[in-house]
């Protein structure tokens, strides 16, 4: 950990934020996608079983 | 012009499958030796001392927050005018990305000016576009939200934009001209484009390159999203029709 | 035209019409704001030309989901979107309904209600003049806002969403040249300003509310 004197905390909660946020919306993104994703090949699935219309 | 055939979604997903892994790496990359060499790697500044540091997240932040949105008038004019569903779904897309940069943005500025201004937040000119900015983001995504129809929902919010962009421009002229109000001196504005040596440049443009290339894996990924929502519905319509 | 502007201002003078309600809410925010900020006059004084500002422009806010959502629901939009006149024609002649029933009446209590709050004597001028040349800003982009979501159920809230960043330019002239008229400072650039933002809204907003409007009616 460098010197980071008097504003430790500011750099420190700036760092810590920011992490969180990105990390947030990186999990929501991925969740999100992988839910869409997911609903979309069962939708294909089901088409394919009840033949083309 | 070649590039149109990505209009289609299929082109497009084809494409975005063998861009997305160089640009999750490119990015993790980026992202890791700016913000690695800039915090552990540079020195402090003689006036601002280690807050310095925040520079390597709050810039590349507030640049993609901008830019986010100059993307998705983009995005939106293609949409009004070629009617291309994946332009649409992109902006629709970045969206949330632009917002969470912004607040990044927001809290990175507003900290780093704490030692400087004495309080969490200040009404410093820039600060205060990004608020706005904010603003205009939420809005955005709000309209995407609230209207059923997708196709409806995208020229509405395509209308949004366009319209929210040159309030935002002027906005950004009208806070300058609020800021320099009867009794706020240049004591209030934190000049933050101060001449940036070679020592922190260098950290800080991997920084704003690594964050760009994820600001467009994320947004190739979440427009695949999009795209599968999209179809899913239309799928799930016929197999009503079907049974 | 001019029917169409009638037949607004009629509507907006009936009973039920809502004629009346922004200046009542103009009133009664304007009573509330000493008792939340205490009544020092200093302190009043200072902060008059901002909060009539804000005060106004909340009122023009609130008046406006009766522009259109009324006539969405009743069909009478489907009647003005395939009438010979042109959308964008009738969507400014609502605005300029809206501004004749809510904005000028606002225009004309903000100097009374300035009494209240110790408005500096060479403020009122400035104040009634800052009000005149931004309220049709006012009606015109809250028109615009009011087209974007004239289709969404209970959208009111949303439209307030919408239109509130979109008026911080007009506020920020506005308000600024209240606040300096009322301390004798020079008022030209905020005025001007004002003025173009006035006129470039009404001369296009009607246009991407026109836009806005086909879309959902589509």
């Amino acid at each position: 950990m460098p010197e980071l004197g008097k504003y430790a905390t500011e750099v420190l909660s700036a760092y810590g934020i920011t992490l969180l946020l990105m990390l947030a919306l990186l999990v929501q993104t991925l969740r999100r996608g992988a839910k869409a994703r997911a609903a979309l090949r069962q939708a294909e699935q089901e088409t394919a079983r009840h033949g083309k219309n | 012009m070649s590039l149109w055939k990505y209009a289609n979604p299929v082109k497009f997903l084809a494409l975005s499958a063998r861009v997305q892994p160089f640009a999750w790496a490119a990015a993790a990359l980026g992202i890791l030796i700016g913000l690695g060499w800039g915090f552990f790697g540079t020195p402090d500044d003689f006036r601002q001392g280690s807050t310095i540091k925040i520079i390597y997240i709050h810039v590349p932040a507030a640049w993609i927050a901008i830019n986010a949105w100059i993307m998705m008038l983009i995005a939106s004019l293609i949409w009004l005018v070629r009617r291309h569903h994946v332009s649409a779904l992109a902006a629709k897309a970045a969206a949330p990305v632009g917002l969470v940069m912004t607040v990044i943005g927001l809290v990175t500025g507003a900290v780093w000016g704490q030692p400087m201004w004495g309080t969490w937040w200040a009404w410093d000119p820039r600060l205060t576009s990004f608020l706005i900015l904010f603003l205009f983001y939420l809005g955005y995504i709000a309209l995407w939200e609230a209207v059923e129809d997708p196709d409806t929902a995208a020229d509405l919010t395509s209308v949004l934009c366009l319209v929210g962009s040159v309030f935002a421009l002027m906005s950004r002229y009208a806070v300058l001209f609020w800021s320099q109000g009867l009794h706020q001196g240049a004591t209030l504005s934190l000049d933050k484009e101060e001449n940036i040596s070679d020592v922190f440049w260098q950290p800080l443009v991997l920084s704003i390159a690594g964050f760009t290339l994820l600001f467009l894996a994320l947004v190739l990924y979440r427009t695949g999203t999009e795209i599968a929502l999209r179809r899913t519905r239309a799928l799930n319509v016929r197999l009503d029709k079907a049974v | 035209m001019i029917a169409l502007l009638i037949r607004d201002l009629r509507l907006a003078f009936r009973a039920g019409g809502g004629f009346g309600l922004g200046l009542a809410f103009f009133l009664i925010l304007v009573v509330l704001v000493p008792f939340s900020v205490g009544p020092q006059s200093a302190l009043l004084s200072s902060i008059a030309p901002g909060v009539l500002w804000l005060g106004a422009l909340l009122a023009c806010l609130l008046s406006l989901d009766r522009l259109l959502a009324l006539d969405f629901e009743d069909g009478t939009l489907d009647v003005l979107a395939t009438a010979p006149l042109p959308l964008e024609a009738a969507l400014a002649v609502k605005g300029l309904a809206h501004w004749i029933t809510t904005g000028l009446p606002l225009v004309l209590a903000a100097p009374f209600l300035g009494v209240l709050l110790n408005l500096p004597p060479e403020g009122f001028v400035w104040l009634v003049v800052s009000l005149l040349l931004g309220t049709p800003a006012l009606s015109m982009i809250g028109a615009f806002g009011a087209a974007l979501t004239v289709g969404i159920k209970r959208g009111g809230l949303l439209m307030s969403l919408l239109v509130l960043p979109l008026y911080v330019p007009t506020l920020i002239f506005g308000a600024e040249a209240a606040r300096r008229g009322a301390v004798g400072m020079a008022v030209d650039t905020p005025l001007l300003l004002l003025a173009g933002i006035s006129l470039g809204s009404v001369a296009l907003l009607p246009f991407a509310a026109a836009a806005a409007l086909r879309m959902t009616i589509r």
